[in-house]
């Protein structure tokens, strides 16, 4: 892979930074040149819809930035001096080195640096993410599985299995920008149906304590067709815990109460409390969901039947489930832009095709945002309806040019500001709803009486 | 073609340039003097930018050109706000706005093993397939440099092949410890492959050597018959190849402009305005009169002089008297800090302190007596807290703690945020043309005067946030380790 690129939708592995900046209270380290963290910051923050450096994040970081006599005599004594001094002056739970590309090419043992560097309180580890080594969800699954490994490490005997007790595996911090709410919603969905949840990431997730516990889950659930799955097969063959493998996240009612069904059978979990929990649920989500039933029916010859997916295949699986099960908007083309590698490619290819028949011919693995974007100006152009994009700041041009409505779920996004939003589960799903349909009103308010040549494109 | 070498000298060995200091502004001067400023090296370290960031912000907006970032994507990921800052940057200068032409050959772990120059060459290939452009600069990186890339033989052989000037530029992020480096990278390799020698001089045209600020100087000049030559974000290659036919060069900042207007200067004998750059009314002054010298308009510039402090004097009274008692704190530079503190002078506020992010011992092409740093000194004063310092907010906090200020001016992004999370506003100093000459002062001022409103928000954010450094750090009387 690693074609050339003109519009980013990712950047490299040490991208990873920013997850674990998603971890309460763990501190990274860089190991790389001077300007690296600071490059990841401006994309997977502020150009992540204006999340900002947080508790420990930014200019905060600790980097050795590394210059000439790291490259020609190694780096590994300035990362001791820093990894000492950070310990001092950065108050953590966890310290988590990351490797850029000057210490990739040297050859800095990282992890062998911070093993010899943690302190019996301060636990310090090493992970190579060397920007060359591949984007930001090769560089987040290297991280979350240098944690189970150097940080939650082995344990004597069978893990102590706690019952009802998982731990998620799923969107990537900053790159989803909708990651904070998402968790949020995901581990309120579950505890709905009675289980403890390590959601791991955000700010619901007790940090590195909660980490520790992974051995303990009775299952793990990777919530993405291939990001985390490695961990989860890590987890298998480390602590024996079973995992289950959801690659289309959950969004709105019918995925959602489906996949708790599925997470109740595999947990065994008491079928009345999880079905209370569902009924209660689409109760309220049928009532919101009907409250909009006129706008649908008055204005159904200006609602978007054609839609266009322009971002990862973690949240585009789990929104064209949505859309084409839900709201019955076709998907014209997925243009899926996480780089997967050729087995990632096939889970893909598989879940688009248990959602709806064909939908894998209408997939395009593109990681350049600049042909997605032409590609998807000629296809709306050339169909002439009113479309729905899925996509990131990139396509707020032609959004504009073909009167298209523009929802972000992926980086960059540069002109909404996003806090806890979620479109996952059923308050993610009344959210996208809100969302999308709001976009009719981009260019004013349309009445019954304005049926002019302008709106249609 | 001038006899340049491959690469420019990294700031650290040529200008002796250092990153650590904390004393009187007035002993740093004479250390300078020495060339022999105590740089003691931290042990502890946060991030900072990188020559590449530098150079990116020469070599991304010239009109009509391509940039081939050979690196991982993680040095390009950028997002469309490099395109807006393009679209209101020639909105603000009165011209039409263009499209960025940016592509990244995207190196992989393949490419350190064997050698990058065959997916530079593609990608090359690619920026000329999709946009045609009148010349490519081709952006090193740290993973390029360590492997040993030849990049200067592929732009020979493409420069060859296409029939445009192909632009290496050496801005290794590793190289330097000084980012500013990157500017003068940047700049090296326009002065090596696009700039011609003059065919004809245009005796009214002054080049200004900038980012992407608003058109300030066309008022600024006209008052003594003289255009600008922006350059170089914004300009076209031609333009850029031309720089030599102006009657001379000044810059927005030292920090910024002096290497290339010292090499006009020495190997093009297009005289450089050996003034600081027109920021303050003494600065504003110097360099109208030096201009002036240079121009032949001598005879008509004190009175220009004359005319523009009595139409800014009212204001800037009004504003003295509004801004009376407000403490502002400058981190920012090198020599933006230095400007900025010659305009704080003016507006009467009380300079608490002054943090540089590095700072040159020399200067191309200027004697040390007239070091920014020096005529800082001569107009606003010695200042008792200056620190030099790579950002490295653990350091800062205490800096801001012990001074107090009302009012931050910064320069980077990913800082103001330090000031925000302590309650104080900030300036965040993006735009620097509009802070020119004497209108400049007085915008400086308003701008002062309606900050301080963010108070109330920013004493919000104070209230929540928590700081990441341990009670032992800030209790800790070193400023840094």
């Amino acid at each position: 892979m690693s074609q050339i690129i003109q519009s980013a939708r990712f950047s490299c592995a040490l991208g990873a930074q920013q997850s674990i900046l998603g971890i309460p209270r763990v501190v990274p380290i860089i190991h790389a040149g001077p300007g690296c963290s600071a490059r990841q910051f401006q994309f997977l923050g502020g150009g992540a819809a204006y999340q900002g450096e947080g508790y420990c994040g930014g200019g905060q970081i600790p980097s050795t930035n590394s210059s000439q006599s790291e490259v020609v005599f190694g780096g590994e004594k300035k990362l001791a001096t820093l990894i000492d001094s950070t310990l001092d002056i950065m108050d953590g739970d966890l310290y988590v080195v990351l490797a850029g590309c000057t210490a990739g090419i040297v050859g800095d043992d990282v992890a062998q640096v911070a093993s010899d560097h943690s302190t019996k309180d301060k636990k310090v580890i090493g992970v190579d993410t060397a920007g060359f080594r591949g984007n930001n969800y090769k560089g987040h699954n290297l991280v979350v599985e240098g944690i189970i490994e150097q940080f939650v490490g082995d344990v004597d005997d069978e893990p102590e299995v706690e019952k009802g007790l998982v731990n998620v595996f799923s969107v990537i911090p900053y790159q989803n920008v909708n990651w904070r709410g998402d968790l949020e919603e995901i581990k309120r969905i579950l505890e709905g149906i009675g289980l403890k949840v390590n959601i791991l990431f955000g700010y619901g997730s007790r940090g590195a304590s909660e980490w520790k516990k992974i051995p303990n889950a009775e299952l793990n659930i990777v919530l993405s067709p291939w990001v985390g799955l490695g961990a989860a097969k890590l987890a298998q063959r480390k602590y024996e815990t079973p995992y289950l493998h959801e690659p289309v996240l959950p969004v709105g009612l019918k995925a959602t109460s489906a996949f708790l069904r599925r997470v109740g059978k595999e947990l065994s979990l008491d079928s009345d409390r999880v079905n209370a929990f569902i009924k209660k649920e689409e109760d309220r989500y049928k009532k919101y969901f009907v409250s909009i039933g006129d706008l649908f029916s008055d204005l159904a010859a200006y609602l978007p039947y054609d839609a266009y997916v322009s971002g990862d295949d973690i949240y585009g699986l789990g929104s064209i489930s949505f859309l084409e099960n839900e709201l019955g908007i076709n998907v014209v083309k997925f243009y899926d832009t996480s780089d997967p590698g050729k087995l990632s490619q096939k889970i893909v290819n598989e879940a688009l095709e248990n959602i709806k028949e064909g939908l894998s011919e209408k997939t395009v693995f593109e990681a350049d945002g600049a042909i997605i974007k032409n590609k998807i100006k000629d296809e709306i152009k050339e169909r002439h309806n009113k479309a729905l994009i899925l996509g990131s700041s990139w396509e707020k041009g032609i959004a504009a040019e073909t009167d298209s409505i523009l929802i972000y779920q992926n980086n960059p996004v540069v002109d909404t500001v996003v806090v806890n939003r979620t479109y996952v589960g059923y308050n993610g799903g009344l959210r996208l709803i809100e969302d999308i349909y709001s976009g009719l009103f981009n260019k004013g308010v349309i009445t019954n009486t304005t049926h002019g040549e302008d709106d249609k494109i | 073609m001038t006899q340049l070498n491959t690469e420019v000298e990294v700031r650290d060995r040529r200008l002796k340039s250092i990153l650590s200091f904390s004393g009187k502004a007035s002993e740093l001067q004479e250390f300078s003097r020495q060339l022999k400023a105590p740089d003691k090296a931290r042990t502890f370290t946060q991030c900072g930018d990188c020559a590449q960031m530098c150079a990116a912000t020469i070599c991304y907006h010239v009109r009509g050109a391509a940039v081939v970032v050979h690196a991982p994507m993680g040095c390009f990921a950028t997002t469309p706000s490099t395109q807006e800052a393009i679209n209101n940057s020639a909105k603000s200068r009165k011209v039409k706005p263009f499209n960025t032409q940016l592509i990244c050959s995207n190196i992989s772990e393949k490419e350190t093993i064997y050698g990058g120059l065959k997916k530079l060459r593609e990608a090359i290939d690619e920026a000329q397939n999709r946009f045609h452009p009148t010349a490519i600069f081709i952006q090193s990186s740290c993973a390029a440099g360590i492997v040993g890339d030849d990049i200067e033989s592929v732009a020979d052989e493409k420069q060859e092949e296409l029939g445009i000037p192909i632009v290496p530029v050496y801005c290794e992020g590793f190289k330097s410890k000084i980012w500013s480096s990157g500017f003068d990278a940047g700049y090296h390799g326009i002065l090596k492959r696009i700039v011609k020698k003059p065919e004809k001089k245009q005796e009214d045209l002054v080049n200004i050597f900038n980012f992407l600020g608003t058109d300030t100087f066309t008022p600024i000049l006209k008052k003594i018959g003289l255009r600008p030559n922006y350059l170089v974000p914004l300009a076209d290659v031609d333009t850029i190849s031309r720089m030599t036919e102006a009657a001379c060069s000044t810059h927005i900042c030292e920090t910024l402009g002096t290497y290339i207007t010292d090499v006009l200067e020495k190997e093009y004998g297009v005289p450089k305005v050996h003034a600081p750059a027109p920021y303050g009314i003494k600065w504003t002054d110097a360099w109208y009169r030096e201009l002036a010298k240079i121009t032949g308009k001598s005879d008509i510039v004190e009175n220009v002089i004359k005319s523009e402090h009595e139409r800014i004097q009212p204001e800037l009274e009004k504003l003295r008297e509004e801004l009376k008692g407000i403490k502002v704190y400058i981190y920012a530079g090198d020599s933006y800090a230095h400007n900025m503190g010659s305009i704080m002078a003016d507006l009467g506020v009380e300079i608490v302190g002054i943090t540089t992010l590095h700072h040159d011992m020399r200067t191309d092409g200027e004697t040390i007596d007239h070091s920014t740093l020096q005529e800082m000194i001569n107009v606003a004063g010695d200042i008792d807290k200056f620190t030099v310092c790579n950002k490295q907010p653990y350091e800062i906090i205490k800096v801001l703690k012990d001074t107090n200020p009302d009012v931050i001016i910064a320069r980077h992004m990913n800082m103001t945020i330090l000031a925000g999370k302590l309650g104080i506003p900030s300036l965040l100093e993006g735009e620097i043309n509009i802070s020119a000459g004497y209108d400049g002062i007085l915008i400086m001022g308003r701008r002062i005067r309606d900050i301080v409103k963010a108070k109330g928000l920013l004493s919000t954010l104070k209230e929540y946030n928590q700081f990441p450094y341990t009670q032992k750090w800030l209790e800790d009387e070193r400023l840094y380790i």
